[in-house]
């Protein structure tokens, strides 16, 4: 028993640092990804429902080629695709010697392309729970089409939309485990190597299970306050 | 040649060419993954969601911690606990009989595939069940049903009409998930994939495995639209 406790203490001995370290990159990937995946998602629904049918069947497709490819795969190809582009592009302005793609950032863009298509059918639903008179009504006021959905759809939106989100949320805190494939020292990653070095992989491999679900509980109570902040306008 | 070399030759792509039987076994392997897990995971999940609606209360607090666990945590840490921490445990495995199992990766992928999705299909079969006005079930009594028949012929199949499009969704995501297989040494669709790569350092090979998966999503979104019309067919004049 205490020399579990020592593995998972703080300090040179223990990983204990090293994990809360990892638990703290998980979090923050994860929270870098959501601004950008949220708005693309956003930015996809708004075209889906675009009179031109060109925009909105490339929002299908986008959406179809996202939801249906393994977030692995989607992140292999954009860690080693960036890296080629970049690399290009690198020796095609005349630089030598080599670049690379950071993880953090391969898989933020990678993660962050798939919440965009699975959050973009949630902003769909809502948009399409939002009456239309709310949209005349703005109109009748003189409202421009932006100030429309700026001031009046926008606000509505997000309560509509939050279940959906949150669940979007917690998909994407536990997919960020996928990054560590590609060095990001996350969590799983500082688990896995904690395991490479001491040979105890049940404890850590525990020890970042649970983490993973302290996080996952907590998302889930703020996500209800929220929710319940959202709706407090609303008799149920 | 063989057949599965015979797409890379006709699109004269020479790596899909020569992996291409290799990644033809990767997606046997894929599917049987999906396939065992799923139908298994199904079975299991039945059983989960019956006994948090109608266990006992310790029964249904086990339940749902089980479920909170499962979806809570990231499959790849589950898989690698199953694979790497369980299996350290080989004195007591090889005492108990069941090395042979922690052993193989293959078993322990379908292990963590198995109880992962059961937890997920059990919290789909759960909200469907629940859905279902009680009326259904006080008919059902009136007429002098048993609470099996009740189950199987009223609540059974207005319950997977609901909770159909969902438990395609969680087999999309299943197929989407074994990916991670080829990270315990499994050679998957996945897996067949990056050895494709690691001796080619050809990209292109990974937008042919994306094809594959996109394939493999599409044709359970067609079967799951005939699934639907079939089971809906009474209702569909709305």
């Amino acid at each position: 028993m205490e020399k579990y406790l020592t593995l998972l203490s703080y300090g040179d001995s223990g990983w204990g640092d090293e994990l809360l370290q990892g638990a703290l990159v998980t979090i923050s990937i994860a929270l870098a990804t959501l601004p950008f995946g949220l708005v693309l998602g956003l930015g996809v629904a708004l075209a889906s429902r675009s009179r031109s049918r060109i925009v909105s069947s490339l929002a299908t497709l986008y959406t179809t080629v996202f939801r249906g490819v393994p977030e692995l795969l989607t992140l292999y190809i954009i860690y080693f695709g960036g890296q080629i582009l970049i690399q290009k592009i690198w020796s095609g302005l005349g630089f030598s010697g080599s670049l690379s793609i950071s993880p953090f950032l391969a898989g933020m863009v990678a993660l962050g392309l798939v919440l965009a298509a699975f959050s973009s059918e949630v902003w769909v639903g809502a948009l399409n729970a939002i009456p239309k008179g709310q949209r005349e009504g703005a109109a009748a006021l003189g409202l421009t089409r932006g100030q429309a959905f700026r001031l009046v759809v926008l606000p509505q939106l997000i309560r509509v939309a939050l279940p959906g989100l949150g669940n979007n949320w917690m998909v994407l805190l536990k997919e960020t485990s996928l990054v560590s494939v590609i060095t990001l020292q996350d969590l799983m990653f500082i688990a896995t190597r904690a395991n490479v070095s001491t040979k105890e992989p049940f404890l850590f491999f525990s020890a970042a299970l649970l983490i993973y679900l302290v996080f996952s509980m907590l998302s889930a109570w703020g996500i209800g306050r929220m929710e319940a902040r959202a709706n407090r306008g609303y008799a149920r | 040649m063989r057949w599965c070399e015979a797409p890379g030759f006709y699109v004269g792509h020479e790596v899909l060419e020569r992996y291409g039987c290799r990644m033809a076994d990767g997606l046997w392997i894929t599917l049987k993954l999906v396939g065992i897990s799923s139908s298994i995971g199904f079975v299991l999940a039945l059983a989960l969601a019956l006994l948090r609606l109608r266990g006992p209360a310790p029964v249904r607090y086990a339940v749902a911690g089980y479920t909170t666990f499962f979806r809570g945590t990231p499959l790849l840490c589950q898989l690698f606990l199953i694979y790497y921490g369980l299996g350290t445990f080989r004195i007591f495995w090889q005492d108990v009989g069941l090395w042979w199992f922690f052993r193989e990766p293959l078993y322990c992928c379908l292990l963590a595939f198995t109880i992962n999705t059961a937890a997920y299909q059990a919290e789909i079969l759960r909200g469907s069940l629940q859905a279902l006005p009680r009326g259904q079930i006080e008919a059902g009594r009136a007429l002098g049903l048993r609470p099996a028949a009740i189950f199987l012929t009223i609540e059974m199949p207005q319950a997977l009409i609901i909770g159909l499009r969902p438990l395609g969704n969680e087999l999309i995501t299943m197929i989407k998930v074994s990916a991670i297989a080829s990270l315990v040494t499994l050679f998957d669709l996945m897996g067949a994939t990056r050895v494709a790569f690691a001796r080619s350092f050809d990209l292109s090979i990974y937008l042919w495995a994306a094809l594959i998966y996109l394939g493999l999503v599409e044709i359970i979104r067609r079967v799951w639209g005939l699934m639907e019309t079939r089971l809906a067919r009474h209702l569909a004049m709305r």
